[in-house]
């Protein structure tokens, strides 16, 4: 399986422990990427907020670097599937849009294409469930993630809206960071805060707000006995994880879990070390769920 | 005809016992509606479960609750539907039953009606909405052009059904945030063509700190909202006519986020976040503005955050601690992003679904772009 790769601008800035995973868990899946290293931020909505127009433009852009090379896109991102989802929808919807648009990439010699042929924006989780499939994973795991209890944290803007990101094909597209959990011989941890929102858009603008939500969700997490989180988005991590500490003081409360990324868990039982995969570059401590992997008796 | 379990949250406040959960089997067409379910279980099991309803046919926005944990209309949901949501998560047991609660973010009255009048309506008298028109009043009424009114139908849609209220994650998190509700309402008169006070109400929205920017941009309303309205959308167009309309001296940070952000990446192409967090702090704060004791505050703020970050290796590169140096796009990519944006800020086109529809012809994969442009 060979994908032209959209790795986001954070997993390769503060969440660069996300990048090598990712491409330490592709080799070990057998998937080659071919990473647009010329295009450009999805825009986050934010710049959707500014200049709507814009966000379009520059999205169309890297579909079309991604339709250059012939290749099914992935993104390892929920935020920029969910602002790439949006423009897509936009230009799809109108041909004489589109073409306005496309007047914009012309100079670069580019042109974003509706329903090209094999042409497709998936984050990980989708590839892997829909295109890589949970039995061809299962047969590539070498150390069963055993007794880890693990909750789920999506990442709004692949949940949500359900009409714009493929639900009525796809109806389960919820449901499987649960799938993969348990593929992964993981116990999933049901808990309150799975589908909703880690803060992080208004950190800037009203941190309450923001880290109130990362530590309820954490607190309801780890009341729910998990040990741990895993997301497939690295905006989430930075909110989670690396503002844990400050979270914890606006629901003053004791936190402290590990927050893993999507490629991360699928590394461990893939066999790769902690370390590897970046796990000690985490600000809430991975070392829980290495001892529960060393013995998962002790569950 | 088909049996289903409706579990339903229940408070009957003369009790004086707390909430509770009581279940009712139900037997109607999978077609009818959780609220014909819930009518029915009244009718033949206990005339005391209480619900608000009248229309039954998604017009008076009465009968918001929540429906397996998704706000919406009990009568625009319809039961056989609803079942095979519950299923999508099978409890161990015995039939997955469909479970019914009152509206989220507001107190309950009885069972599943909930307090409108302390959040929902508050929040909406909040936006001032109604008209502010300047000078005398015309003879007649305000006359204007048609399409001038278009750009505000989809916030018009709204019912007052609180379904967005009810989703909000901001609001559990933040209860005196204005709200989705109420914020399209406010963009319903920021928008219309006959409003003299459009820059003041933006500035009021950008200045509360419960305002426009405390919005998380979740989607949660969008899927709520029964008549498409996309609550978030318009709050998403509040912000943008607030840039336009130069409020950029609000306390939030708001209009230098978003600023701050779009010029990084007409420079950079990808997130400069050393960058993006000083500047919108203070923006421009190199040589341009002194920074204010606010965004003095928001950096020392961020100061342990950043040092953690440095400690465990996470920040450990120049180019993240140091705002400016994070490389540009390579080999002309960066030219290609800025000829982007001189087109679009050029021609700020603003596509909007809901009212230009989609076009039901599916055109070709292999469609040239002549046959594109004349279509």
């Amino acid at each position: 399986m060979k994908l032209a790769y959209w790795p986001g601008c954070v997993s390769r800035g503060f969440t660069t422990e996300l990048h090598g995973s990712m491409a330490f868990t592709a080799e070990k899946l057998g998937i080659e990427l071919v990473e647009l290293d010329r295009a450009n931020c999805c825009g986050a909505g934010i710049i959707a907020e500014h200049n709507q127009e814009l966000a379009d433009t520059l999205n169309a852009r890297t579909f079309a670097l991604a339709q250059q090379t012939g290749l099914a896109m992935m993104n390892i991102c929920s935020t920029c599937q969910g602002a790439q989802s949006e423009c897509q929808q936009r230009l799809d919807a109108d041909s004489a849009y589109r073409a306005h648009i496309n007047e914009a990439l012309a100079g670069g010699g580019l042109e974003y294409v509706k329903g090209k042929d094999g042409f497709t924006n998936k984050n990980f989780l989708w590839l892997l469930v829909e295109d890589y499939g949970l039995e061809r994973l299962a047969e590539k795991i070498v150390r069963p993630l055993s007794g880890l209890r693990v909750g789920p944290f999506y990442g709004c803007y692949v949940v949500r809206p359900k009409e714009r990101l493929g639900y009525d094909e796809h109806p389960e597209r919820d449901l499987y960071l649960e799938q993969v959990i348990e593929v992964l011989g993981g116990e999933v941890v049901e808990y309150d805060g799975a589908r909703k929102c880690c803060g992080f858009p208004v950190i800037m603008m009203n941190r309450e707000t923001s880290l109130r939500q990362a530590g309820t969700h954490v607190g309801d997490a780890l009341d729910a006995g998990a040990d741990c989180l895993v997301t497939p988005c690295p905006l989430c991590h930075l909110n989670l994880d690396m503002q844990q500490p400050e979270a914890a003081k606006i629901v003053n409360r004791d936190l402290g879990l590990a927050v893993l990324h999507l490629p991360q868990l699928v590394g461990l039982a893939l066999g790769a070390e902690p370390k590897q995969l970046g796990m000690s570059k985490h600000i809430a401590s991975t070392k829980w769920v290495e001892e529960r992997l060393a013995s998962p008796a002790t569950a | 005809m088909a049996e289903y379990t409706l579990k339903v949250r229940r408070y009957q406040p003369e009790s004086g016992a707390g909430a509770y959960w009581e279940e009712f089997k139900v037997e109607l067409d999978p077609s009818l509606s959780v609220l014909d379910g819930l009518l029915q279980a009244k009718d033949r099991d206990d005339g005391s479960l209480s619900v608000r309803c009248s229309c039954r046919a998604a017009i008076c926005g009465s009968c918001g609750m929540k429906i397996n944990g998704q706000s919406g209309l009990g009568c625009k949901t319809q039961i056989g539907e609803a079942q095979h949501q519950a299923d999508r998560r099978p409890s161990p047991d015995s039939a997955t039953p469909i479970v019914i609660e009152p509206m989220g973010n507001m107190p309950v009255i009885k069972d599943l009606i909930t307090d409108m009048e302390s959040t929902h309506w508050t929040k909406i008298r909040r936006v001032t909405p109604w008209l502010l028109p300047h000078g005398e009043p015309p003879e007649r009424e305000y006359a204007v052009e048609p399409e001038s009114m278009i750009d505000i139908t989809q916030s018009m849609a709204c019912i007052q059904c609180g379904a967005c209220v009810s989703s909000c994650l901001s609001m559990e998190a933040d209860p005196d945030f204005i709200g989705p509700a109420a914020l399209a309402k406010a963009y319903r008169f920021v928008g219309d063509p006959r409003d003299a006070e459009t820059k003041e109400r933006l500035h009021d929205l950008a200045h509360d700190p419960h305002g426009i920017y405390d919005c998380t941009h979740c989607f949660s309303c969008v899927d709520a909202c029964p008549k498409g309205v996309a609550p978030m959308d318009q709050i998403m167009r509040l912000r943008r006519k607030a840039v336009e309309e130069e409020v950029d001296d609000d306390p939030n940070n708001g209009y230098n986020h978003v600023t701050a952000f779009v010029r990084m990446i007409e420079k950079k192409g990808t997130n400069d976040e050393a960058l993006l967090v000083q500047e919108s702090y203070a923006l421009g704060w190199k040589g341009k503005l002194k920074p204010s004791m606010r965004a003095i505050k928001g950096l020392l703020e961020s100061l342990p955050t950043v040092l953690r970050a440095i400690k465990t290796g996470k920040a450990r590169s120049p180019a993240k601690v140091i705002p400016g140096i994070h490389p540009k796009l390579p080999g002309g990519a960066q030219g290609e992003v800025r000829a982007i944006y001189k087109h679009a800020e050029q021609h700020r086109e603003e596509f909007n679904i809901y009212i230009e529809g989609e076009e039901d012809v599916e055109p070709e994969p292999d469609e040239t772009e002549t046959e594109e442009t004349t279509a």
